[in-house]
């Protein structure tokens, strides 16, 4: 265990330094880069805000099917079946119909079915019904017809979360799907996440609707931004997706707030026509089923560029405005977890994880010279092997450094010794029965390999767990255990085994303690 | 080499050992953890303001009508937390808490941390704990069943088990806030007290095959004499590491390092006086560790 041939030796080391050279790359100037690698801080150390949103489908799913109600009804009209008793429950449609054989053929016909579409990845339709009394039905969405709904209500929410806060323009933020229904969000250096949510909280729905007493496609009563109550109609004249652009603007009468608009093509011909049969009714603008303000057509606006006026500040017009650009949420988002960091605290955190590291560390190697003389700092020259390994594998896979995570390196080097203790006191025992010395460090290492690798296997499956399970600052903890194990490895079975063997071959002749 | 009787002490151990863990079971069952808000939901704002007392804050947060709320003194004069516990209808509580913070206390306010976890969250966190805690448990079973002996797997995770109650029954004890990062010490406690049970076992299995006319208590007392230099070296740089992160890591890692202190503790207790003498019980002697070879070397 004690002959190293040249080549092996010239290969640690050149491992050795090429990972530590990485370590070096975090302290480099920021302009002048040579490789752009480093640790990231995780926001408890940089400050900042992580929240973890959820979609809620349920409103979508009840929206969905309320718009198959009128294919269905024309299937059924079009393949001569009778029905009756046609009614929506919630998210369900139930009917009573006379051919129950054929109307099965039809709904689940996979050719050209546009009412219930087979969704080929998934290999099932869209739809799915189930008898529940004798003639009567029950269609629902299948199983994966919902998921289809969550997935793209989930993948579009992604998007306009990004759009939203790409738009107040906070530096590198992370937003990522996590499982089936949330989006996580980690903005770095934010103090205060007030202001994200309430965005984020806002699904921006906007539609233009008439106030009328007629009640031919049906009417919400509404109150104003004045407190009047308002009979709205439910036709939908346009809708916040026509818009390609808005902003904040300063109303020069009065210096009020206004936000400004400007649709694309189809929308500015539907404004228009509607504007200009309506002059001198009253155009309600509704955000999220409330009325923004609900002005007088004075004259037709054929030009695609209007102005929404309602009492704003100008941060409610910016707000609104930024809400516009960026396009309405299919569903409301749900703050589930949120977590944010001042940037003191951070700070505060960094210098007393820093400040235990560097104690835990001089004591460790005080107690191991104090321990072992020599060979306590071949031990302590590993250990500081180690941390340059570990800081520069981090480097290398671009990790996040967490508090625990700096717990996790302190605890490295409190354990990091261990392997070498293990073979240390095996050599000395050795000794006693081995009169050649260098037999002795020989089966030392060697019987000590198999209790090495079995000892630190057993931390290395904790830390693999804690990593698939944990989240956020204790994957941090997890991944610098783990990685420091695998140095640990390294550096007590190659780096310190040579510097041993350096020792005891050059002192071949002398009396050797341990 | 040592050469203490620690055999001698087994029953004595044992029952000090099925003393504490029973105590802690009961302490577990009926005092309850006391979960963080991360396994119990709910808000959580540590603030820093001079010249500012424990009841000044309670009487403000008073006002506001938000249930269970605590306030306590966090880490140095000046800093402080406050736990809300979730209520479900509480949508603007953090701006409201703040608001009313900033405007009614005379000093200036900083709020350095705030978190809220929901209760669907929570709920999730503290299932893929345990969820986490049990895997391990069950990876190092099988770990060591492939490495030893079935005999040997049930005395390293009995000695787990011990472990792990037990560092939570003295969390329960003295009413510890049991959060994600303590669910992270018990894994490490696992790692380690592992660790350090099988180096023993190592040295047991060794010997077994050395001295066949020795008994398994003698066996394992010399095993335990043999190794017990390296388990106090190795406890004590782990220990120095941890109490250095213990006085000066800060207030957030201080229930983290304190958990992982108790735990490297029992953890090295255990190894020598739960592991070992398991292994009596079960009758192990060199023919337990001939036929396993038998059977892997065909």
């Amino acid at each position: 265990m004690l002959n190293f041939s040249k080549i092996n030796v010239l290969i640690i080391y050149l491992l050795f330094i090429l990972i530590t050279v990485f370590s070096f790359l975090n302290f480099q100037n920021e302009n002048n880069q040579f490789i752009k690698k480093k640790i990231n801080l995780g926001l408890d150390l940089q400050g900042g805000s992580y929240l973890l949103l959820e979609i809620n489908s349920d409103n979508l799913v009840e929206e969905k099917i309320q718009s198959k109600v009128i294919p269905i009804k024309k299937l059924l009209k079009d393949n001569g079946i009778n029905y009756k008793n046609f009614k929506i429950d919630k998210r369900k449609l139930i009917l009573t119909i006379d051919d129950f054989e054929k109307f099965g053929l039809i709904f689940n016909s996979r050719k050209n079915n546009q009412v219930n579409p087979f969704i080929d990845n998934y290999r099932s339709h869209e739809l799915e019904f189930k008898k529940i009394e004798k003639n009567q039905i029950e269609i629902s969405f299948s199983k994966y017809g919902l998921l289809t709904i969550n997935n793209s209500a989930l993948k579009q929410s992604i998007e306009i979360v990004r759009r939203r806060i790409d738009d107040i323009g906070t530096k590198e933020p992370t937003i990522l799907q996590r499982g089936e229904k949330r989006i996580l969000v980690e903005l770095p250096g934010l103090k205060d996440p007030e202001r994200i949510k309430a965005l984020l909280g806002k699904t921006a729905q906007l539609n233009f609707r008439l106030v009328t007493d007629n009640k031919e496609f049906g009417s919400d009563e509404l109150i104003s931004e004045n407190g009047e109550k308002l009979n709205i109609s439910k036709r939908i004249i346009m809708s916040g997706e026509n818009l390609i652009d808005a902003q904040p603007s300063i109303q020069n009468q009065n210096n009020e707030p206004t936000v400004s608009f400007t649709l694309d093509r189809l929308g500015a011909q539907k404004f228009g026509r509607a504007t200009t049969d309506n002059v001198g009714k009253r155009l309600a603008i509704v955000l999220d089923g409330e009325i923004v303000s609900a002005p007088n057509i004075n004259e037709p606006i054929t030009s695609g560029n209007g102005m929404i006026s309602g009492n704003f500040t100008f941060q409610e017009a910016t707000d609104l405005a930024l809400l516009l650009r960026s396009g309405a949420l299919p569903t409301p988002l749900l703050v589930v977890e949120e977590r944010t960091v001042g940037p003191d605290l951070g700070e505060d955190s960094i210098k007393s994880g820093v400040t235990s590291l560097i104690v835990g560390f001089i004591l460790v190697i005080l107690f191991m010279i104090y321990k072992y003389k020599i060979f306590g700092l071949i031990a302590n020259t590993a250990l500081i092997a180690n941390l340059l390994m570990l800081i520069g594998v981090l480097t290398i896979l671009e990790a996040t450094l967490t508090l625990p995570g700096i717990a996790g390196i302190i605890l490295t080097v409190g354990m990091a010794v261990d392997a070498n203790v293990l073979i240390f006191e095996r050599i000395k025992e050795e000794l006693k029965t081995e009169k050649s010395i260098i037999h002795a460090f020989d089966a030392g290492y060697l019987r000590a390999k198999i209790t090495v690798l079995d000892a630190n296997v057993t931390t290395l499956i904790a830390a693999v767990i804690l990593f698939a399970f944990g989240s956020g600052p204790i994957k941090g903890f997890a991944i610098t255990l783990g990685i420091g194990i695998i140095t640990t490895l390294f550096t007590a079975y190659f780096l310190a085994r040579h510097l041993t063997s350096l020792v005891v071959l050059n002192n071949k002749n002398k009396e050797i303690k341990i | 080499m040592s050469n203490y009787n620690f055999s001698a002490k087994f029953k004595h151990a044992n029952i000090f050992s099925i003393t504490l863990f029973l105590t802690s079971l009961i302490l577990i069952t009926f005092k309850g953890l006391n979960y963080g808000i991360d396994f119990k939901g709910g808000t959580l704002i540590e603030l820093r303001s001079s010249n500012t007392e424990v009841t000044s804050i309670r009487n403000i947060l008073k006002n506001l009508d938000l249930g269970d709320v605590n306030v306590k003194k966090f880490g140095r004069d000046g800093d402080f937390l406050i736990k809300v516990e979730e209520k479900g209808d509480n949508d603007n509580l953090i701006p409201k808490i703040k608001n009313s913070l900033s405007n009614n206390l005379n000093s200036e306010v900083n709020f350095r941390r705030v978190e809220n976890v929901g209760p669907k969250v929570s709920a999730e966190l503290l299932q893929s704990g345990v969820i986490a805690i049990s895997l391990s448990l069950a990876a190092m079973l099988f770990y060591i069943w492939v490495r030893f002996e079935w005999q040997f797997s049930i005395g390293s995770i009995i000695a787990l088990f011990h472990d792990v109650i037990i560092t939570l029954g003295i969390f329960s004890l003295l009413s510890l806030e049991i959060n994600l990062s303590i669910i992270a010490a018990v894994l490490t406690i696992v790692g380690y007290s592992m660790n350090d049970t099988v180096v023993i076992y190592d040295r047991i299995r060794e010997n077994l095959g050395k001295f066949h006319k020795l008994n398994i208590s003698d066996i394992a007392n010399l095993s335990i004499n043999e190794t017990l230099a390296r388990t106090i070296i190795t406890s004590i740089t782990t220990l120095l590491a941890l109490f250095s992160i213990f006085i000066l890591g800060g207030e957030i890692l201080r229930g983290f390092s304190f958990a992982m202190i108790l735990g490297v503790i029992i953890g090295t207790y255990s190894s020598i006086f739960v592991a070992s003498p398991i292994l009596k019980y079960f009758k192990v002697s060199y023919k337990t560790i001939e036929k396993e070879d038998e059977r892997i070397v065909p």
